[in-house]
């Protein structure tokens, strides 16, 4: 580098606050949160098909509260991340692109996820627990 | 190709074009199948999901013989694949984005493939064993 006093993109903190940066910042983050949720998806079916004590520890560590702070996280992440997933692959399509469709899909997706996360946790709560 | 403006406008070989892959050498591969799993994965997010609440309160017995079934072991089959593959295509930019110390870089890519890759033949692995041995 010749010159170390040239600003360097992207300097995020210049912009005005967008829900659009929000939005891929989140997807990003609640990505990297699903990979955890994949490998302990691959650990509770390990231990479904070990049975036993590997199986009742799996599903007590599951239903204490610290483990239901964290499915809590990996759905509301799965739920965000399957929406703005969506709104990506709509993109692609090359559907709405416009600026105020941007910001409508992106409220939509941010309202859904709230309800489909809210209806996800109504039926488990009420399933067992 | 004959037309001298095109040549102009191309500067990639007959070969190059042909291929198709660019300087990068994979082309839109990782765009591509990115796009593929998660077709595949938002298709079977609503089952997965279904499935997974559905076993709450539920005994070991119930969940084994629900996942045993058919269906149910083939789709938790496809799920895992598309799942890992597409954590690996995620999780490579991120690598590629944030990590610029080429050693670095590598090797996390390296554990990133070996990791993804053992999470899927562990899944795979768990859910031959559910359907045929539980």
């Amino acid at each position: 580098m010749a010159n170390r006093e040239r600003p360097l993109s992207p300097h995020l903190q210049v912009y005005r606050w967008q829900i659009t940066m929000t939005m891929s910042i989140l997807h990003r983050a609640t990505g990297i949160a699903l990979v955890v949720g994949a490998f302990a998806l691959a650990w509770w079916l390990l231990a479904v098909a070990a049975g036993g004590e590997a199986y009742a520890s799996a599903a007590a560590c599951l239903a204490s509260p610290l483990g239901k702070i964290v499915l809590f996280g990996f759905s509301l992440s799965l739920v965000y991340h399957l929406l703005n997933g969506i709104r990506h692959l709509l993109w692609d399509a090359g559907w709405g692109f416009e600026i105020p469709e941007v910001y409508r899909s992106g409220y939509t997706v941010f309202g859904l996820t709230v309800v489909l996360t809210a209806l996800i946790w109504f039926f488990a709560l009420r399933g067992g627990a | 190709m004959n037309d001298p403006q095109n040549v102009v406008k191309d500067f990639r070989t007959p070969i190059g074009r042909a291929r198709g892959l660019g300087s990068a050498k994979s082309g839109t591969g990782h765009f591509w199948w990115q796009r593929v799993t998660a077709v595949v994965l938002a298709l079977l997010v609503p089952w997965l999901v279904g499935t997974l609440v559905s076993f709450i309160g539920a005994d070991l017995g119930t969940v084994q013989a629900t996942l045993a079934r058919p269906y149910n072991a083939i789709g938790m089959a496809a799920f895992a694949v598309a799942l890992f593959w597409h954590a690996k295509l995620g999780i490579q930019v991120v690598i590629e984005d944030y990590v610029h110390t080429r050693a670095w870089e590598v090797i996390l890519q390296f554990l990133l493939t070996f990791a993804c890759a053992l999470g899927a033949l562990a899944s795979l692995y768990a859910i031959a064993r559910i359907a045929f041995l539980a």
